[in-house]
Parts: structure tokens; sequence; C-alpha cells
């Protein structure tokens, strides 16, 4: 993954609560194999409507999105992220967000930037105009108007951003570790470590 | 020494940390995980390109359910039958390719095993208590009803999974709902889950871990356990449990993957050790009487648009919030709904009955108790049943069931997803409503335009027979 330090330029200001995973991606995109080309179908019901803001030219390629409290809830599906980050977005803001969503924008290197319904208003209403910009660094959001909002992260997801680590890789590197606590599984709860391997019909 | 009392989910999560971080990030081992076709290819593909291996194969297993088909899979002759849709045959093949490649246990699409995931976990004894359950799916919250610690993962997480049989993962807050009372007649545990989700609203879990608590899950069967711990993610929450008891004991006590003899009784032994001890304190509480619980069904596109069946199409103006007025508007104007107008009058062209919420046996046996005897309405242009998995239709089939369903002008199918995503060609049209057992009326969700309405298998099957959404206890007897 590649680092992430800082996010900046336009912001669609889409400002909808409870935008669900099937609203980013609909079910029909998800016959794919490939984590790529999602971007086509991304908000796709919204494009639909008439004078909708994803398809107005000056917020074509825009690296963030604004939204309403509790964005990406519903379906696990990590094509929301991948569709997303096809269409440009590196960053959504939004007063809270569904607990999935976030773990799978982060693996994406999407940052999820919560900030209180009074800052976001005011992030909207530069949107519409203005550039935004966010610091992960020093956990920032500030606007060509001298607004400063900081936001906090998970201190393990902001590590990992900035430096762009694989987290498989970082967990494979405690491999000893696991294989005790298996060890101890297999002598405490047998049934539990023997999973599959025995017993099943057919 | 007396250790500091606990929640439940603080005693499993607690006996799974491999390690424990200085930022408080912790490595979680993960006992249990389900793999279907539509989250894992891309998986699998990292494992390929990074050149890594399944850790422990043998604690996943695989089965088709999202875009299978439910009409006839396999000819006469039993012979599986070619997959239409080129891009769900694909992914089919994918899977299969993949659990052939790492060596994991696989329910192939006409097995008699085959069937929705979070159906086939519970009822192989896959999913046990005080176990850590992930798949990518989020209504893998299912299997708390088992008293398993269970929740939806993307697909990043699924690599993870199947490279360290870990996931990097933060403790969450604990939250109880606390249900007491009894339920109703003809109020049954989905008409409880969407009600409390309207109580609580779908942001209202965010970052908790539900355990659900009191005498009406006490007295529910594991069965309906799993139906309200399904839709816990439909209130946000990362996932639902309720503390194993008797019941859960005797529900998986000889399935194929439970414990048996000697190690039987030594996982009862601590299998009883996992409740909430006294005094152990929850970050949230919410108390509910169970006797204010009508049948219930929803009116908008979230969950939380939830209303008793002798209530009222709500007008956005009657919401404090500005932006949920706004988004109210938004709903009724994509359903064809009017403010003020009786749900009870809400014409329906659609029936669903299934999905990993509601399509076990006694699902089933709700919706044909109902339908018994009696013939859909003329204005019902579709209506499946959809069984959770071949084992269920069999024992449906062996009770008699599907003639119920077929008499009732209901067509029995094949099990799998089907119409609650629409993945498979089982679609709403576009326009139409559909009074749905399924667990999210998102827009679009049953197919593009679609309008659905949330509701339990009994008050399904009483919208099939009167063509609108009825309360079901106007039909019984």
């Amino acid at each position: 993954m590649d680092p992430v330090r800082v996010v900046e330029g336009r912001a669609i200001p889409f400002g909808r609560k409870n935008v669900d995973t099937d609203l980013i991606i609909p079910a029909r995109w998800l016959k794919t194999i490939s984590r790529e080309g999602l971007g086509a179908g991304a908000f796709e019901t919204v494009r639909a409507e008439p004078g909708n803001l994803f398809d107005q030219p000056e917020f074509a390629g825009a690296p963030i999105l604004i939204a309403g409290d509790n964005f990406g809830c519903g379906s696990s599906r990590e094509h929301a992220a991948w569709a997303l980050l096809d269409t440009g977005i590196r960053a959504v803001i939004a007063p809270s967000f569904s607990d999935i969503f976030a773990g799978n924008a982060f693996k994406n290197g999407i940052l999820t930037v919560a900030l209180p319904q009074d800052a976001v208003d005011r992030l909207m209403a530069v949107a519409a105009s203005d550039p935004i910009s966010i610091d992960l660094e020093h956990q920032t959001v500030t606007t060509p108007f001298q607004d400063r909002f900081t936001f906090t992260i998970d201190p393990f997801r902001r590590h990992c951003l900035l430096e762009g680590l694989d987290e498989v890789g970082l967990t494979l590197a405690r491999g000893d570790a696991i294989a005790a606590y298996e060890q101890r599984l297999s002598v405490q709860q047998p049934w539990v470590a023997r999973g599959t391997g025995s017993g099943l019909a057919a | 020494m007396a250790s500091r009392p606990r929640t439940l989910y603080e005693k499993i999560w607690d006996a799974h940390v491999v390690e424990r971080r200085d930022d408080g990030t912790c490595l979680i081992f993960i006992d249990r995980h389900l793999v279907h076709e539509v989250t894992s290819p891309q998986a699998f593909e990292g494992l390929r390109v990074a050149g890594r291996a399944v850790r422990r194969p043998e604690l996943t297993l695989a089965v088709p359910d999202h875009n299978l088909p439910t009409t006839a899979r396999a000819d006469s002759f039993g012979l599986p039958l070619p997959i239409a849709d080129a891009q769900s045959a694909q992914q089919l093949a994918a899977l299969e390719r993949n659990v052939a490649e790492f060596g994991i246990r696989y329910f192939h699409a006409n097995a008699l095993e085959q069937g929705i995931v979070h159906v086939v976990g519970p009822e192989q004894g896959f999913s046990l208590p005080g176990t850590t359950i992930v798949c990518g799916d989020s209504h893998t919250s299912a299997h708390g009803g088992v008293g398993a610690l269970a929740f939806g993962i993307g697909t990043s997480e699924v690599e993870h999974v199947l490279a360290t049989q870990t996931l990097l993962l933060t403790p969450s807050h604990t939250m109880e709902v606390r249900v007491e009372g009894a339920l109703g007649p003809g109020v049954t545990p989905k008409d409880l889950i969407l009600h409390i989700i309207g109580r609580i609203g779908t942001a209202g879990g965010t970052g908790h871990v539900i355990e659900f608590r009191g005498p009406v899950f006490q007295a529910m069967s594991v069965e309906a356990r799993l139906t309200v711990c399904n839709m816990s993610i439909e209130g946000g929450a990362r996932a639902g449990l309720v503390a194993p008891d008797e019941t859960t004991f005797a529900y998986l006590k000889g399935r194929p993957l439970a414990p048996r003899g000697e190690e039987w009784e030594q996982a009862v032994a601590y299998w009883r050790t996992l409740h909430t001890d006294e005094g152990a304190a929850f970050d949230r509480s919410v108390v509910i009487d169970a006797a204010t619980i009508e049948p219930t069904v929803t009116w908008g596109t979230s969950p939380e648009d939830t209303a008793p069946i002798g209530g009222t199409v709500p007008d956005p103006a009657s919401f404090a919030d500005p932006s949920k007025q706004e988004a109210a508007r938004k709903s009724l104007d994509y359903m064809g709904l009017t403010p003020g107008q009786r749900l009870s009058e809400v014409e329906v062209q659609n029936i669903f009955i299934g999905s990993c919420t509601n399509s076990r046996i006694e699902d089933l046996r709700a919706a044909a108790a109902v339908l018994k005897g009696r013939h859909k309405a003329a204005g019902v242009k579709w209506a499946i049943v959809v069984p959770g998995s071949g084992l269920v239709k069999a024992q449906a089939e062996a009770e008699g069931l599907d003639r119920i369903f077929t008499e009732a002008g209901l067509e029995w199918r094949e099990p799998g997803c089907s119409a609650c995503l629409g993945m498979n060609p089982d679609k709403v049209p576009s326009g139409e409503r559909c009074a749905s057992t399924s667990n999210r009326n998102f827009v679009g969700r049953q197919g593009p335009g679609s309008r659905t309405h949330l509701v339990s298998p009994a008050m399904a099957a009483a919208a099939a027979v009167t063509g609108r959404l009825t309360d079901v206890r106007e039909l019984m007897d």
C-alpha cells in the first residue's frame, strides 16, 4: 500500500445521511472477481438523478467526499471502497461511519475523517466552491478560509497509513505468537482446533 | 483472587487475544471462517499474488449462496445444470478452483448441505458457543445466536484471516438490550428485532457489540436467536450475542461438526461459564417491554423506518431531526407512499420468504401455518419460498410444508440468498412492492426500483393471502 499523508482538492458536498453500501455500489456490480473497474457502478442510482453532484464537471476526479451520519452502513462489501477508489476518492468526511466500512476504507488507503456535524456543515459550504485539505500526520482538516478542524483516528491505523504498511505482512511476522496460541487451543479446546477436520457428513 | 466481573463479550474477547499491542490494538484468533463466492475471489487472488498459503484450512468452510439461481440446479439425472449468467458462473468456478487449490472444505451447489452460509454454520455445528466467527458478509452477526462472537468483514480481512487465522482489532463497546415480559400472540422474533432497530436507529449500535438479555431471549429457540442476532448489524452493531444455555446445547448436540462424547462434556462445561457476570457493567443499556410490541413492518428505505402494522405512514415533518425529515421525504417518494396512509392498506405484488434472517425450519412452519388451506390473492403476481439450506428444504418437505406453499400458489425454490439482494435472477420489478422476510429495505436492494417492506414470515404469508400488508393476528384462529 502507498503511504498516505495529505489528501487535498475538491470535495463533493453530498451530505446524505445513512449512505449504505448498496447505494455506493449496487449488488449487480459484485459479480466481478477483480478489484478494478468498479467506479463505473459507483453511486449508480444517485447518478441516474438529473443534475446530481457526481457528474458535475467541477467535481470530476474530486478526491474527497462529504456525507452525513453513518456513512457506509449495511453490507460488508469491500467493493464499496474499491468503487470509491476507482472514482478517485481518497477520503470521506462524515460525522460517523459504519464499523465495517471504516475498516474496508482503511485497508484500501481511504481516510475516514469523523468530525462533528457543525464542522461537516461548514466544510459542505466551503466545498461548493473551494478545495479542502486533510493532513493525516497532524490530524487536521483545513480550508482556504483559515478553518481548521482536528480529528482523531485509531493510532494503529494512522501508523499503517502513514508508513504504507502491509497488514498481512505485519501479522505474519507474529507467526510464533500465533503458533503458541494455537498450541494452547489444541490442548484446551481440541474440538475448536479441529474445525472441519473430522466428523463432517458427505 | 476474584477477577473483575465481565460481560459475555469481554470473556470471549479475552479468550482470543493472541497479543496486545501498546496502542491497544489486539491480534485476535479466529476460530471459524465462512467463505462464499462473492467476497472471496479477490482474497484468494491476493494470496496467490503474494505467494502465501492458507494457515489453517480446516478452520474455514466454503459454500456458494449469493448468486446461485434458486430454480432447478440439476437435471432429472442429478447432473448439474449450467448457470445462465456468465459472471455468476465465473464466480462459482473461481470459488471451486480456490477451495481445491487451498484445501478448504466445500459444499457444492447441489450438495444436500449447501445453503446460506449463516444457516449452514449453526446447522452443521461449525458455529459453536464462545468461538470467534467471521465471514465476508455483514449478516455474520447471526451466529451470535449460538453464543459466538461473530461479525462481518471485508475482503482484505478475508485475506488476512486466510493467511494468518487472526485479525487486528480494537475492542468494541458493550451494549445491553434487555427485553422484559413476553411477546404477544402473532408477535415474532422478527417483529422484535425490527422494533429494536426502530428504537435505537441504524447507527444506534455503531462501535458496540449488543448482548440480548432477559426472559424473552431466554425463552427463544436457537433459530429465533439467530434471526435476532442476524439483524444486529442493521442497528449498526458489530455483533449481537445471546448467552448460550441448555436450549443452545440441545440444539447443537449431535450436529456433524459439534464435539462428541467426552469432548462434548468438556465443551458444555466451558460453555456454561459463558455468561455475563453479576455486576458486570455495559457501556449502554436499552430496556424494552415486550408487551408494547406489535407485528412490525417497515415503510421506508432504512431498516429503522419501522411502524406497527396497525399504524400509518409517518409525516416526514413529525421527525425532530431536519436531516431525518429530508431522508423520510426521499424514502416516501421512492416507496410511493403518502403520509397518513394506513399501512394495512398498502398493496403488495410480490412475496419473498427466505434470506439468512428468516429461512430456517421454524420460519417456514410459521408461514405455512398461515397459508394452510388458503391461496395467494389475485394481486400477488410473484411469491417465492426459498429455504435456507438443502437440509431445511428436506425437513420442510418431510413435514409437507412445500405442498402447503405450492397449493397456496407460492413457488418452492432451491436454497440461496435469492431476492434478499437480487444478485441472482430473483428480483422485484421496478415500482412494485414486496413483503419480504429479508433484512434490508435499501433503495434498489431487491432490484432497481424495487420497494421492500420488511416483515416476519407469518406477516409475509398474511400479505400473500390478502394482497396487502396485513396484521397476521386477523388470520389466526
